[in-house]
Order: structure tokens, then C-alpha cells, then sequence
């Protein structure tokens, strides 16, 4: 072990001290809930491989500007020298006074990629170009120009492995423009989450048949609700919902309106799975909430504690499948 | 907005771009290749960018392997090495070309990149005429363009690369004058110079041949140009000394050794022992004066007859002949200071064997020549006389002064001096150093400049390849070396007042034929006068630039040694930086509103947002006072004091008033938090 850190050491001497430093820094990176703004003294920069590559081409046409004591050569030598050096304030410059503040996170299924959303503010009457977010030691995930006075959304791409809340960690936000020359970092950590909710089970189970108060049985897809009676029109229903027959005489566009009838109300039930363990039996939970929602049903859960009753709608799924990501 | 995706794929756009900055990069050099380098270059540019746009495959790895090849041999075969100034620019150009046929993403623009700002260096190798700033600018503009769009994930405009790259071109020129002046310059070669390197000139050379001068005179090329402390001497003795030939063989003159002879330590000692510089009484006013040499290539200097041996330039010397020679080709500008006076006594004593080897001549050859000369010798002429005799006889025989002499045979100067005797001052100096060698005295040829065109701009003289002339020293015993210009004979205006004068008009060459008397004629006098004034300039602050101007310069500004230069240096580059970098840091800072209530706003929100309450971006100014004082009840009369105002002075009346009061009810925030 010693060895190979004496190796590394002496092979890449910068590479090592950078990584030192960034440790260093990265464990006193304040997280915050944001908006942060990018001062001046947040501001990391140093030369791109390109950069040290160019500053070494610079050498060699210095060397040959010296040997054929050719002025226009020096000329050119000394102007991509400067060149040089001000990229290194331009490329400060595109990030300097900046500021960062979270954005929405989607919940993802463990397994998937959850994205962290970040705007970019910039308040200059600048535009600035290629501003990227990255986590630290990988490449930027994504990248964006900013217009003056606007601001874009960035993504941060994190695998989510494991049901729950999966807080966001240290990222940068980075820019190499416009020379490439310089990287120029700042290091930020945001108050971010996402709520990852359990792996869907694999289709193909059915839910338990659902005991409904009335005693009713239903396994199968169920049919078409019953007819409920009409109310008024709302802005965002669907044309295709609108009682037609209606307008004519009523003169304003009536609704019709269906309602479920008790007995397809279904109990999702923790307790119904004995034979699995607790994981499983949330990954299977989670696939009947799908698979009633999809369907139309109405549908609760219950767990160990906790208890949701049957409803249906995007909302009550959301709040289904949180109790199931937090399941304890 | 954010593109996660693409960064390293190349766009059609970005590539044909590409395309086309190369091709000015390397436009100029395409007028030095051989046709087949040009051909292939221009080819296979145009294929790369038909394959941009039509989706052509690149070439398999076995046919890029083998154009490279293909390349190394074409350029071995045509420059005859691949290394050198020629032959290296051209294989460097060549296989930036071929990396065009395996560029596929922005990685490969990095290096294409790089190599055209190396490209654009050996540009300068061979041409640092005034014009190529622009090149330098233009290039450097667009290489910098090129680079910073393969820096954007694309769709890029590219105005608006044009314009950053611009933008950091410009900010980048003071920093580089700096540098440029003050950066502290090493003398050159550090490793040795390739033998083609510097740009090809025409000039005098080490040997002459019938028709070499006046094959010079078609060039109005600059040769040198002179600046005189005090009073120049007239035209007529304006002769400026070059390369002296001292053998014979009938029909070409050579100079009796290669300047840089009298340098290599082997050869030093031998010439110096067998012919030491001569001495000279120096007499008259010394005439002083600075050349600015153009680069010939050859290692002579030009200096008036007869250079003071007390005031020589640095690393030169005179030989024998007294002949100026420096240690270097010269292969840049050089500017050297000498002092002549026009009245001396060349070698008043000479060895037997120099006098010898002075009357040399080839055997059987110009026999009438020699008959001639030895008739005269025969009617008891001393050898001053005899000088006078031949340039009576050049003067009262139909001699005539041409630049378009026939050709001559083997015998030329029978042929001439009997024949045709139609010649340029070649002939004349060829011929009469013959008959002076044939009566026995020590005669030889000189080649250099005749005149100078005075410059009223500047104030100084240029002498142009078009006054390339040829002359005779003849050896007198007890008077030494003595110029004689048979020329002068022949065509005395020549020496007073130019070759325009002396020769007919429709034998000019054009740039010499000039149309006098009209006004158009006049203002392009006076624009090429103005025109040299400027390259003058040119030649002098920036091509000429070398460690000993440099220290020149900054004696004159006050610095003596190389730690104040270097010191000055570091401050410059440190103020200027500074000031960019805050330049930078001003262009991106918060813009501030225009409305001034609004300022006054966020100077408010700032105050509160420093105890922890920030506005949110999805809040209004009600909405957020209401929340502030959810939790600071006890600002609230401040607080909604400077809400009504707020709101008032920026959607009811912007008038005074109303401003004026949101003034003071910032103020009285200030009071309560």
C-alpha cells in the first residue's frame, strides 16, 4: 500500500496534490439549502491538459523564435503567451458570481437514474457559454450556455440503489471556456433529496382478491364504472368526458361524472405476504399500486404501522408509494 | 437548454470552418511548394470537405498509412531531406492536411488547433514584411475562433466566436508588446541554423560574369539604406564597396576567397599571413554613417571607399582587399555603423608576388586585347598614363551603355572591346581590368552599389538592387589603390545623376521607366517614398529588434541591466492583468436594475436576506413582507412603510416624490434592523 502511494507520488506529483487538496476542500464543503451564490474567492481554477500541453508548445516556438532570432515569431510567441494568460481570467470570469439553487427532483424507482436539478442563475448582462455540473472526479453530466440575466436548468444523473431518501452530494459546477485552457470549479452541496421508492416487483402476481366492506369479490380487471350523474363543467376536463346530449338544452357544458362502487376497493396487504421478506414484499406492494392505478381502481395499503386508505388519482399514489419508500 | 449529450461530436458547421481557417493558415505557404505538394494539399481539402457534406466514410487506416508515406517520399524527393526550413515546413503541412482524414471529434480540432498557431510561426521564417502583422492578426483571430467554438458543446454562432476570439486577440496585444520589448532576448542560433534557412534574395554574389549585373538591375528590391550623421557625400562618390574579385579566367571574375574563410580558424591564419589588411592613409572629412542591411545571405558588408579600419561594425572585419566582412551570413536585418573617408592611400608598398598574381591572366586568351595593351605600353606611356589612354580609348570609340548586350563569345572581351561594344558596367570593368593587367598593372574588379535615392521622408538614402555596379581599382606604384570607373567614361551620367539618365528609356526595366512630369506620377513617387518610410520603420523597431536594441531601448528609458528590464517586465504584465481581470469581473457582476426603485428594492431584500429572510423567486413583494413579518413582527411599520413606497414609486408615480420617499423609508429600515 505504501509503496504504491509512494509511486503515485513521485509519477504524478500534481495529480496527487490535487487530489489532496480537493479532499481536503470537499469535506468542508458547507451544505446549504441553497440559493448559493459563487464569490470570487470560490473560485478554483488551473491549466486543462490542453492548457499545459499549449504552455509546452509555447516553449518550443519561444526556442525556435530564439533560434532564428525571427521577431514576428516572438511576435506570435508573446501573443499566444497573453492569449494564455487571459484565458485564465475569462475563464474565471464565466463562473464568477453565478449562483446555484436547487431545483425539482423527480422520485425514481431503486434501479433507475434519479436527476437532481440545479439552476444556473446569471446575473450579468453577459451571456455566459458551457457551464457544466458534474459530481467530482467524472466528467461534467451535463452543460449549458446562460443567456444575461437568466438562468438554465442543469441534471445531475445519480443511480439510485436503494429505496428511501438518496440525498444529493458534493457536485461542481465547472467551465473550460473559452479556451479550454483552464478548468475552472466551484465545489457546492446543496439540501437535496430524492425520494426513491422500491424496485416494482416483476408483473404477473395478482393482488389478493380484494375484500371490500360489502363482501363483494373481485379479481378480475373490472368493467366500466357506474354512471354517477352529470356536474358542471371544469376547466381541464377532457372534451370526450362532456355530456353532449346535454348542451343544447342546458346551454352549459355538463360532465359526466362516474363513481366507483365499493366493492372494487382493494387492500393491498403486507400481512398477505408471508412467504417473502420485508424487501420483496414492498417491491410487490409497489407493483399492485402500479398495476391498480393503471387500472383504474381504487386501492389502500397497509403496513406494519402505517395505513393509507383505498382512494385512486395520481396524488394518492404518490402518497402509497412514499409510505412504501419509507417503510421502515 | 443543457446538452448532456455530443460534446466531443464534431458538427458539418464546426468542421467546414475548420476547413477554412486551415486554408488561410496555410494559403501563403501553397506559393513556395512544388505543384505536386500544392495539388495535393488543395485536393485532398476539398475532399474532406465534400466527405462533411455528403457522408463520405474517411479512408481505411492502410490508405491514410500509406498516403503518409506517400507524403515523406514526395518530400524527400523534392527538397531533396525532410528536415530544414523548406522541406520541414512542407512535410509539416502535409501531414497537418493528412490529419484532416482521421478528424473526427474535438479532440482532433485540439490538435489541429495547435498546429496551426505552429504553423503560422514558420510563415515568418520565410517572410516579416509589414503585411504579415495582418496575416498574424487575421490567423490568430480565427485559429482562436476555431478553438474556442471546439470549447462550446455546439451551436455556437459563429459571430459570436469570431467576436470572443477577437475580443482576446486585441486584450492580448499590449501584453504581447511588453513581452516583445522587454522580454529578455538571448542572441540566436541557439542550435544551429538549417543551411536554406532565412528568405531567398537576389544580390551580389562572389563571382561576376558578363550579364550578372545587369540581370540585378531589374530588381528594385532594397539592397540597404543609409543614414548619414552630417553632410553626404555627393553622387558621384557614393561607391559602396562589396565583394572584390582578384581572378581571372577569361570570362568569370572570382573573389579570391569566401568571406567567412577569414573566420574559420584553419583558413585565418593562412590569409592574414599571406595578405594582411593593407595600409591606408585616411585623409579628408570622415564621412559617418548607419546601414541597415538587407539579408543577402553572403557575409560581406557594404561600406563607402574607404572604410576607417578604427570604427569597424561588431564581428566583422577587413581582409586584404578591404573588403568588409562580417562573421555571419547575414540571414536578418542588420544594422551596423561605419566611418569613410572619401581621400586615401591604399597600399602604398605592395609585395612582389601580389604585384605577380594582380596581372595574371589566363593564357591564350583575348589575344587582340592584349596587343592592344601592349601597343600602348610600347609608346613608352608610365602607368598612369596608360589608365588614361585606355578611358580615352573608351571614350572616343563607339562604345554604347546597354543594358541588353549582346551575347559575347569565348574571347570575351575581344569580342567586346572589338566586336560588339555594346555592354553594361560588367564589360566595361571586365574589359578594362584585362588591358590594364596585360600592360603590367596590378588591376582588380569590385562589385557593389553606385548612388542611393535620397528618401525626404525619412531622411536617408535607399540603395536598390538596380544600382548594382561594377568598377576597377588599378594599382600605381607610390600612389597605392586607385579607383577607376571605365563606366564613367562611357556614360558619365550614370555616375552623376543614375542609370535612368544613361540609358534609353524603352531599356528600362518598368519600375525605373517612370512617366516624369505627370501629377499621377508624382503621387506614386511620393507613396513609395512614404511606403519605404514605413518599412524602414518596420525594418528598425521590429524586424531588427535584437539583444543589443533591446538594451539600446532601455538605456534610452532609463534601464541599465536586465534585472530592472525584468522587474519592469513582471510590473507591466502584473498592472495589466489586474486591470483585465477586473474589466472581467465588472462585465459579470449582478446587473443592477435601471428602475432606481427597484435598486432601492434589492438593497432592502439584501438587508433582510443578510438576517436570513431571502426573497424567493416565486414571490412576490407582498407576499414576502407578509412572511418576513410572520417572523419579525417587530419591523413592521419600517417593513410596510417601504412597501407602500416601493409599490407606489414603481407602479403609480416614478415621480420625485415618491422616490424621495422610498429613500427615506430605506433609511428607516436601516434604523430598525
Amino acid at each position: 500500500m505504501r509503496i504504491w502511494l509512494l509511486l503515485k507520488i513521485l509519477l504524478h506529483p500534481l495529480r496527487y496534490a490535487q487530489e489532496r487538496i480537493d479532499a481536503w476542500v470537499l469535506a468542508r464543503v458547507r451544505r446549504q439549502p441553497g440559493p448559493v451564490p459563487v464569490p470570487r474567492h470560490r473560485v478554483y481554477i488551473l491549466p486543462t491538459r490542453f492548457g499545459y500541453a499549449f504552455a509546452v508548445l509555447l516553449l518550443g516556438m519561444l526556442l525556435g523564435s530564439m533560434n532564428y532570432s525571427n521577431n514576428m515569431a516572438f511576435a506570435l510567441t508573446f501573443l499566444l503567451g497573453s492569449l494564455w494568460l487571459l484565458a485564465m481570467h475569462h475563464t474565471h470570469g464565466n463562473l464568477v458570481n453565478i449562483e446555484i439553487r436547487p431545483g425539482p427532483v423527480a422520485p425514481v424507482f431503486t434501479g433507475d437514474v434519479a436527476h437532481f436539478e440545479i439552476h444556473v442563475r446569471n446575473p450579468a448582462a453577459r451571456a455566459r457559454y458551457s457551464v457544466s455540473a458534474g459530481w467530482p472526479r467524472s466528467e461534467p453530466a451535463a452543460t449549458t450556455d446562460l443567456p444575461p440575466e437568466n438562468f438554465a436548468p442543469l441534471q445531475l444523473p445519480l443511480p439510485a440503489v436503494r429505496r428511501g431518501w438518496l440525498p444529493s452530494s458534493v457536485f461542481a459546477v465547472s467551465t473550460e471556456f473559452p479556451l479550454g485552457m483552464f478548468h475552472a470549479w466551484t465545489w457546492l452541496d446543496l439540501e437535496m433529496a430524492c425520494l426513491v421508492y422500491p424496485k416494482p416487483a416483476a408483473p404477473g402476481r395478482l393482488p389478493p382478491a380484494a375484500r371490500g366492506s360489502t363482501g363483494g369479490v373481485t379479481g378480475e380487471r373490472p368493467g366500466l364504472d357506474e354512471f354517477a350523474g352529470l356536474r358542471n363543467y371544469q376547466r381541464g376536463d377532457t372534451p370526450r368526458a362532456i355530456h353532449w346530449k346535454s348542451f343544447p338544452k342546458l346551454q352549459v357544458p355538463m360532465v359526466k361524472q362516474f363513481q366507483e362502487s365499493l366493492d372494487r376497493e382493494l387492500w393491498l396487504d403486507w400481512s398477505e405476504l408471508p412467504e417473502l421478506d420485508a424487501e420483496a414484499r414492498l417491491s410487490q406492494l409497489t407493483r399492485w399500486v402500479l398495476d391498480a392505478e393503471t387500472a383504474g381502481m381504487s386501492y389502500g395499503i397497509r403496513l406494519p404501522g402505517a395505513q393509507i386508505a383505498p382512494g385512486r388519482g395520481e396524488v394518492h399514489q404518490r402518497a402509497c408509494l412514499r409510505a412504501l419508500a419509507l417503510h421502515e | 437548454m443543457s446538452r448532456t449529450t455530443a460534446r466531443d461530436y464534431l458538427t458539418q458547421g464546426s468542421l467546414l470552418r475548420l476547413l477554412a481557417v486551415l486554408g488561410l493558415v496555410i494559403a501563403p505557404h501553397l506559393f513556395r511548394f512544388p505543384p505536386w505538394l500544392v495539388a495535393a494539399v488543395i485536393l485532398i481539402g476539398l475532399w474532406r470537405a465534400a466527405a462533411a457534406v455528403r457522408l463520405w466514410p474517411l479512408p481505411p487506416q492502410w490508405l491514410k498509412i500509406g498516403l503518409v508515406v506517400v507524403a515523406f517520399l514526395g518530400v524527400n524527393f523534392s527538397y531533396g531531406r525532410l528536415n530544414g526550413q523548406q522541406g520541414g515546413t512542407a512535410l509539416l503541412i502535409i501531414m497537418l492536411i493528412l490529419k484532416l482524414l482521421e478528424m473526427r471529434s474535438r479532440r482532433d480540432v485540439l490538435v489541429v488547433v495547435a498546429l496551426c498557431y505552429f504553423t503560422m510561426m514558420t510563415h515568418f521564417l520565410f517572410s516579416q514584411e509589414i503585411w504579415t502583422v495582418l496575416y498574424l492578426l487575421a490567423c490568430a483571430i480565427s485559429v482562436t475562433a476555431l478553438l474556442i467554438e471546439s470549447n462550446h458543446a455546439g451551436g455556437l454562432p459563429p459571430k459570436i466566436s469570431m467576436w470572443l476570439g477577437g475580443t482576446l486577440v486585441l486584450q492580448a496585444l499590449p501584453l504581447m508588446l511588453a513581452l516583445f520589448f522587454l522580454f529578455p532576448r538571448v542572441p540566436g542560433p541557439l542550435w544551429g541554423l538549417p543551411a536554406d534557412a532565412g528568405a531567398a534574395r537576389s544580390g551580389i554574389s562572389d563571382v561576376m560574369s558578363p550579364g550578372d549585373i545587369s540581370r540585378l538591375i531589374q530588381s528594385d528590391e532594397v539592397a540597404f539604406r543609409v543614414r548619414f550623421e552630417g553632410e553626404p557625400p555627393p553622387m558621384n562618390l557614393r561607391y559602396w564597396r562589396g565583394p572584390v574579385y582578384w581572378y581571372f579566367d577569361g570570362r568569370v571574375w572570382r573573389a579570391p576567397f569566401r568571406g567567412d574563410d577569414y573566420f574559420s580558424p584553419a583558413n585565418r591564419n593562412r590569409l592574414l599571413n599571406a595578405y594582411l589588411p593593407a595600409s591606408a592613409e585616411l585623409s579628408g572629412t570622415p564621412v559617418r554613417y548607419e546601414i541597415t542591411l538587407e539579408p543577402h545571405r553572403q557575409n560581406w558588408l557594404f561600406a563607402l571607399d574607404l572604410p576607417s579600419p578604427d570604427a569597424l561594425p561588431a564581428d566583422s572585419q577587413l581582409t586584404g582587399y578591404y573588403q568588409l566582412v562580417s562573421r555571419e551570413l547575414v540571414k536578418e536585418i542588420k544594422r551596423y555603423q561605419v566611418v569613410s573617408y572619401p581621400q586615401f592611400r591604399l597600399e602604398k608598398d605592395m609585395a612582389e608576388q601580389w604585384r605577380r598574381s594582380g596581372t595574371r591572366l589566363p593564357e591564350g586568351r583575348n589575344p587582340r586585347a592584349l596587343a592592344l595593351a601592349h601597343s600602348w605600353r610600347a609608346e613608352g606611356l608610365d602607368d598612369a598614363q596608360l589608365v588614361n589612354r585606355a578611358l580615352r580609348y573608351f571614350r572616343e570609340e563607339p562604345f554604347v551603355y546597354t543594358l541588353e548586350p549582346p551575347a559575347l563569345g569565348d574571347d570575351m572581351v575581344d569580342d567586346f572591346l572589338f566586336g560588339s561594344r555594346r555592354g553594361f558596367c560588367e564589360h566595361y570593368a571586365s574589359s578594362f581590368a584585362v588591358l590594364m593587367r596585360a600592360a603590367g598593372i596590378p588591376t582588380r574588379v569590385i562589385a557593389g552599389y553606385q548612388g542611393g535615392e535620397r528618401n525626404d521622408v525619412g531622411d536617408y538614402y535607399v540603395v536598390r538592387q538596380s544600382d548594382a555596379h561594377a568598377w576597377t581599382e588599378v594599382w600605381i606604384a607610390g600612389a597605392g589603390w586607385r579607383r577607376v570607373d571605365p563606366t564613367a567614361a562611357v556614360a558619365p551620367s550614370r555616375i552623376e545623376s543614375g542609370l535612368s539618365s544613361a540609358i534609353s528609356a524603352s531599356e528600362l526595366p518598368d519600375y525605373l521607366r517612370r512617366g516624369e512630369g505627370s501629377g499621377l506620377w508624382y503621387w506614386r513617387l511620393r507613396a513609395s517614398v512614404a511606403w519605404d518610410y514605413m518599412n524602414v520603420a518596420w525594418d528598425r523597431w521590429v524586424i531588427a529588434f535584437n539583444p543589443e536594441s533591446q538594451m539600446e531601448l532601455l538605456r534610452n528609458i532609463g534601464l541599465h541591466d536586465w534585472e530592472g528590464m525584468v522587474l519592469t517586465l513582471t510590473l507591466l504584465i502584473t498592472v495589466f492583468m489586474t486591470l483585465v481581470g477586473l474589466l472581467v469581473l465588472r462585465q459579470m457582476r449582478t446587473r443592477q436594475p435601471s428602475d432606481p426603485a427597484l435598486r432601492v428594492w434589492r438593497r432592502a431584500e439584501r438587508r433582510l436576506a443578510a438576517a436570513g429572510h431571502r426573497q424567493r423567486p416565486d414571490e412576490g413583494p407582498r407576499d414576502y413582507v407578509k412572511r418576513v413579518l410572520e417572523q419579525r413582527p417587530g419591523i413592521a411599520p419600517a417593513l410596510n412603510a417601504l412597501l407602500d413606497a416601493y409599490l407606489a414609486a414603481r407602479y403609480l408615480a416614478p415621480a420625485p416624490p415618491a422616490s424621495e420617499r422610498l429613500a427615506l423609508a430605506l433609511r428607516a429600515l436601516k434604523g430598525v434592523t
